[in-house]
């Protein structure tokens, strides 16, 4: 049996938390050029050039491209005979982000409790962590920083199964014309549809982890991101001030569902879609 | 995009007054960061009739909770945080005598209405330009609240900050002037 030893894992988590924070991903930075040689609005323009700017002197200067850096969002899949030795896998993988955030210069943006005394525990943990079982011996950890002036727009909405394609399509835009300027666009905008309440909202996080260029595999999810896409990019947000580059990719991923249901949820990010990802 | 015009702060009503939504400045001068938690310990301070740590008259206030500083730099990462959760608190902050607020997204009403009375104007800088923006702050000293960490009041010294004029004290809102043209649905 393979075994892994809970400091590497500590130590890679670490690594990716600055990496994801300081490198914006290849797709997305091409995603936002493309928006720019497009972009109709002058001041839209001009915002997608300082942001284009932004991403190149966070790269070259290991700066956090938004100081924003976000709550530690982390998908694992767990070959069932790997063996991981040394500790509690959780633990673990909160070590590497408290390290990540402290020696990366991150800003600690979590508190411990969020109604009555909202303490800062002062090194971002704990982190959201999924888990999925799969077939081999390897670990595979996908990571994203995710910021919450975007996190604070997004939404769900539990429709039947008489709404339908249009219905899907009137919530996902409800949703978006609801946060219009504010979860500073261009968005990339992940869509859960099927499943339960928390099933959907899940699957909408999930599919900020498939890249800005890479279509759903079923076509007709595929065409319905095309749909979308469009839709949002004829709203007139822009980026933040107006214009025709709104989202820069919809990806969404879908689940079985009951007969009675057709629950829809959206997580929007900002154009920081920050990402990183190791197979151990 | 039509020239820059230059700020230098303190803002008075007067300039604020002349100023339009959609157009473009460059700050210079001391600007104060607050954002949600120093909003909520200022406005419960004055209302047990307490002085606020800072004199707010013809300051302007960002909405920014900045990254560490690495050694060597002045602050870290630095780009405004949405505005309107400091919504609440902010006609009472008007109240005090600011003049500009810098951050990004939508207001109330309330605070609008707020801005026109008092001579105000609201800037956004560019959501998420957080490195690039970094290279406009010289130097950045905590004043008040250091026990909120990233959200502690502090002065920033910044020359030619960038950003737009999004509503000004006449109530225009440039968010509704830019996406008007441009909405196809």
């Amino acid at each position: 049996m393979r075994t892994i030893n809970v400091e590497q894992i500590t130590a890679e988590v670490a690594q990716m938390c600055k990496e994801a924070a300081y490198y914006l991903p290849k797709d997305v930075y091409e995603a936002l050029k493309k928006g720019r040689e497009t972009e109709e609005s002058p001041v839209g323009c001009d915002v997608l050039d300082q942001i284009i700017r932004n991403s190149e002197i966070a790269r070259e200067e290991d700066r956090p491209i938004c100081q924003d850096t976000g709550m530690t969002i982390i998908f694992l899949e767990v070959g069932q005979d790997l063996h991981i030795e040394g500790g509690n896998l959780t633990d673990a993988i909160n070590a590497g982000v408290a390290k990540g955030y402290i020696e990366g210069y991150l800003r600690k943006s979590v508190v411990a409790e969020p109604l009555f005394n909202r303490v800062n525990t002062q090194n971002n943990t704990p982190a959201i962590i999924y888990t999925k079982i799969v077939d081999g011996d390897k670990l595979k950890i996908e990571l994203t920083l995710k910021g919450f002036g975007s996190e604070n727009k997004s939404g769900i909405k539990m429709l039947v199964p008489a709404d339908g394609v249009e219905g899907v399509k009137k919530a996902v835009m409800d949703i978006i014309l609801h946060a219009s300027c504010n979860p500073c666009p261009p968005m990339v905008v992940g869509v859960g549809i099927g499943g339960t309440m928390d099933q959907a909202a899940y699957l909408s996080k999930r599919a900020l982890m498939r890249p800005t260029n890479v279509r759903n595999a079923h076509p007709d999810y595929a065409n319905l991101e095309g749909e979308l896409l469009e839709l949002i990019n004829k709203t007139g947000i822009g980026p933040q001030l107006g214009g025709t580059t709104s989202a820069l990719a919809v990806n969404v991923e879908w689940g079985p569902t009951h007969i009675a249901g057709l629950p829809v949820a959206v997580t929007i990010c900002c154009h920081a879609m920050r990402h990183s990802e190791r197979t151990l | 995009m039509a020239e820059k015009i230059r700020i230098t702060t303190p803002l008075t009503e007067e300039v604020s007054r002349t100023l339009r939504a959609g157009d473009s400045v460059l700050i210079s001068g001391t600007i104060f960061s607050a954002r949600d938690a120093a909003h909520k310990a200022m406005t419960e301070a004055l209302a047990r009739g307490e002085e606020l740590p800072i004199d707010w008259t013809n300051q302007i206030v960002y909405y920014l909770g900045p990254t560490p500083a690495k050694p060597g730099n002045p602050i870290g990462s630095c780009g405004p945080t949405t505005s309107g959760r400091m919504d609440a608190y902010t006609p009472t902050m008007l109240d005090q005598g600011i003049k500009g607020m810098i951050g990004k997204g939508s207001r109330t009403p309330e605070v609008i209405e707020s801005m026109k009375k008092h001579g105000v104007t609201y800037f956004a800088a560019v959501g998420g330009a957080a490195a690039l923006i970094s290279k406009s702050v010289k130097k950045y000293t905590v004043l008040a609240y250091p026990e909120l960490g990233p959200e502690a009041v502090a002065a920033l010294e910044v020359v030619d900050f960038p950003a737009i004029v999004v509503i000004d004290s006449e109530g225009n809102n440039f968010y509704e002037m830019g996406q008007a043209p441009y909405r196809k649905l």
